[in-house]
């Protein structure tokens, strides 16, 4: 991490670019920010470790907006997002310097929450230097040990790979954290009889509280004005008044994204209430694999989406699986 | 003091649900939130922090407050009923009592919300110690005692036990109804448990956080602070912890037309989100950086101001825990710290 | 609605202006019978359907949605019903996937001179909605009293 901060500085000196958008450390040990970096001085409380799973694709709306370059640093999957950010013209790529940093594995404060580890004084062994394969945690109720693997982000289990879709350097070295098929669980939830179907999501999206924080960190969701932030909105865009609202809400947002969603599962990492959003983009980045032929969101900043894309033999609605 | 052993607490949640209906942490979907005891549900009394605070239940996110029908060329209106019927609010924490403080606050003073009111009246609350505080906890900051939370009755889970003390008039009504199942108890386990607590809060990183510059009269010096303008940017302007508060008491008030009637009801809002008290003129906050600042300095300055000092924050540690940024109030106030340090 | 009524299904059809309402027009001037559950929705294009438009109906009662369309091929707008049939193929896939039942909704591409084809359709659809019964799955409560 010493080299990069080193570069960083060297970038900044140098005047290929005026800032840094990177990450802060937090003032605990699980909970870094997102930061612009104005100074070299700044850039001392700068970290990049395990912890660091926010996405900087969408931040770098706005940063295309300031002045002069700013330097990002993107992991692998972040790339994809901002490929797809370019595609749309909510990112400038003359405004940004790419640094494309190694990625072991995200972890998730939550899911060492689940292990019963409380009341954490410090935590090492999330270091991106490190091998990345067991966390060694300082709480107050005694020392605890867990494996990297076991409070991976669940998107780092279905790992897209290790590749950068677009970069100016690259730093850090990387892990291959993939040990499962994104596909699974919404395989099995096709294959639910329709009753059953329901009550899962039902049970799901009734914990949702229109807190928007999926819609918000989502680099897909770049528009200027939500549909659901309208005040001539019939329904309500904060209140889980109705059963009919969550859906209401989900099944749109995942549509809206559908052929623009990279996967990054940024959704899924911010729900306070743990609703598995991934699952919904999933069936539609399926579907569209099944129908349309396999496609990659961000893969380039080229190629035509699914949905703004058609040929005269697309399958009838009525004849899907 | 009384006591009960930890496998008989189903016997005595049962007995109370005979009469009143009890509001109580209960995971569902791998999360723990306050929900109705009944067949089925699975009790967590365990995990101390609920996703959404004990306030939802004396403050729903959303509710109906009356609805219209057009008769002819007449409107009737028909008012949402008050809550008339005693419920229990069970496993409460410190810092959720010490928030229903707060809103008690805004929602008791002239004009008095009647249907806050209402619920208030009706509801006894059993709050519950905390026996393992977690770092993102800060509630002794804001003068909460976790180890002796307020409440109707607190009670404490010391190993096997919980003991339980009733400490208002409600508080003996219900341990009187719940007399056959408890019996009496000195209080040594409870205050060693008490002590055990006290010294693992000395030990929590924000232990220490300094609130010496919040007060009522620090609007001038904090609102015009350059500090904001950096503070505000990790902030994806979502509503999480708005959502997740224990004391944010802000709502907004829309119809929704049913195609047979028009329901007027209210639901929770955010002062992250754009459309925050927009009026007919527009919105008098514009940028994200004013929203953000909104926030702090309601729940630190203006709040205070209004209620001879008392914060509107009570250091339960939901938005750190829950903020997809991570930027939270103690960010905000170890900042200024900081900065006025200097 | 007591128990021995008949149940009579809500139906909601978007029709597009040029091909399949101008159907529905001719199916309704040759005297062609179709239930009155049908309420049809004329809108400029296939296309034109927005997806909240669907759960939006949903939403109001309604107990099954069709979308009915100029043939691929035909469009008056060249290209809308092709993109069309791309988003309500994805977009009924994942109704399905939630638990709507699948036959609730369906495309159909009936051109103006298809007033037989329009009528019979029509009856078809009701006839497959009335023997699923009400939709209670995404139906608002508050739209219910």
């Amino acid at each position: 991490m010493q080299e990069l901060i080193r570069r960083m500085k060297e970038l900044m000196a140098d005047g290929t670019v005026q800032r840094v958008l990177g990450w802060k450390k937090g003032d605990l040990s699980y909970n870094p920010e997102p930061y612009y970096f104005n100074t070299a001085e700044e850039l001392d409380e700068f970290v990049y470790d395990g912890f660091c799973g926010a996405n900087l694709s969408k931040y770098m709306v706005k940063g295309s907006n300031l002045e002069g370059k700013t330097l990002v640093l993107l992991k692998p999957c972040d790339t994809y997002s901002f490929n797809q950010l370019i595609k749309e013209h909510r990112v400038d790529r003359d405004k940004a310097y790419i640094i494309g940093v190694g990625c072991k594995g995200k972890l998730s404060p939550e899911k060492l929450k689940e292990k019963g580890i409380k009341g954490i004084k410090s935590i090492s062994g999330a270091e991106i230097d490190g091998d990345c394969t067991e966390l060694k945690i300082d709480t107050v109720y005694g020392e605890k040990t867990v494996a990297y693997k076991d409070v991976m982000l669940e998107r780092c289990h279905v790992c897209k790979g290790k590749e950068h879709r677009i970069y100016d350097e690259l730093m850090l070295e990387s892990a291959d954290t993939c040990d499962g098929d994104r596909f699974t669980d919404v395989e099995i939830i096709e294959n639910l009889p329709a009753d059953e179907k329901f009550a899962y999501f039902r049970q799901e999206l009734s914990k949702c509280i229109r807190c928007n924080a999926c819609r918000n960190v989502c680099p897909a969701c770049n528009c200027r004005k939500c549909v659901f932030d309208s005040t001539k909105f019939d329904s309500e865009q904060k209140a889980n008044v109705d059963s009919f609202e969550e859906s209401m809400f989900h099944i749109i947002r995942a549509f809206h994204v559908a052929g623009r969603c990279t996967d990054c599962g940024e959704c899924s990492r911010v729900c306070p209430q743990g609703i598995p959003l991934h699952l919904f983009n999933r069936k539609f980045i399926k579907d569209i694999n099944e129908y349309y032929g396999e496609f990659t969101a961000g893969e380039d900043a080229e190629t035509k989406g699914p949905l703004t894309d058609y040929t005269l033999e697309d399958l009838e609605p009525d004849e899907r699986r | 003091m009384k006591k009960i052993a930890l496998k008989d607490l189903s016997a005595l949640l049962s007995l109370i649900a005979e009469t009143e209906q009890i509001y109580l942490p209960c995971e569902k979907g791998g999360q723990v939130n306050y929900a109705r005891y009944e067949d089925g549900v699975k009790v967590d009394l365990s995990t101390l922090k609920t996703v959404k605070s004990a306030k939802e239940v004396f403050f729903p996110q959303s509710e109906t407050l009356y609805t219209m029908y057009k008769e002819g060329k007449k409107i009737r209106i028909t008012q949402q009923e008050l809550q008339s019927e005693d419920f229990i609010l069970f496993g409460v924490r410190g810092c959720d009592v010490k928030g229903i403080e707060v809103l008690d606050k805004v929602f008791l003073s002239a004009p008095v919300d009647s249907f806050y009111s209402a619920r208030r009246d009706h509801g006894t609350i059993v709050s519950l110690a905390c026996g393992e505080p977690e770092e993102s906890c800060f509630c002794t900051v804001f003068e909460v005692d976790p180890t002796s939370p307020a409440g109707d009755v607190t009670a404490w889970i010391v190993g096997e036990t919980l003991y339980w003390k009733a400490n208002t008039e409600k508080g003996e009504a219900l341990t009187e109804k719940c007399a056959s199942l408890l019996s009496d108890s000195d209080c040594a386990e409870v205050e060693a448990e008490k002590s055990k607590i006290s010294s693992i809060l000395s030990q929590l990183p924000y232990t220490n956080l300094s609130l010496e510059s919040w007060h009522g009269e620090a609007t001038k010096e904090k609102f015009s602070s350059d500090l904001w303008k950096e503070l505000y940017k990790p902030c994806l302007g979502c509503g999480t912890c708005t959502f997740v508060c224990p004391t944010c008491q802000c709502y907004d008030l829309k119809d929704y037309d049913t195609g047979n009637g028009i329901q007027k009801y209210r639901c929770w809002d955010s002062c992250m989100y754009s459309d925050f008290t927009m009026m007919a003129h527009g919105n008098n906050r514009t940028s994200q950086m004013q929203r953000y600042r909104q926030r702090f300095m309601h729940k630190l300055v203006y709040f205070p101001a209004n209620n001879n000092g008392m914060y509107s924050c009570v250091g339960c540690g939901r938005c750190v825990d829950k903020c997809p940024a991570s930027t939270n109030i103690v960010k905000v106030i170890k900042a200024f710290s900081e900065k006025e340090g200097k | 609605m007591s128990m021995n009524e008949e149940f009579r299904p809500k139906i909601v059809a978007f029709c597009c202006n040029w091909c399949s309402y101008a159907g529905a027009d001719l199916a309704g001037s040759s005297r062609l019978a179709y239930p009155a559950d049908v309420k049809i929705i004329r809108v400029p294009c296939s296309c034109r359907v927005n997806p909240m438009f669907i759960l939006r109906a949903f939403e109001r009662g309604a107990d099954g949605v069709i979308i009915c369309g100029c043939h691929p091929g035909d469009c008056h707008y060249s290209t809308g019903n092709y993109y069309a049939r791309r988003r309500m193929t994805l977009l009924f896939s994942m109704l399905d996937y939630v638990g709507i039942e699948r036959g609730r909704t369906r495309v159909e591409w009936v051109s103006a001179a298809e007033g037989v084809k329009f009528s019979n359709t029509m009856n078809d659809f009701v006839e497959t909605i009335r023997s699923m019964g009400k939709n209670v799955r995404l139906g608002d409560l508050r739209c219910k009293n």
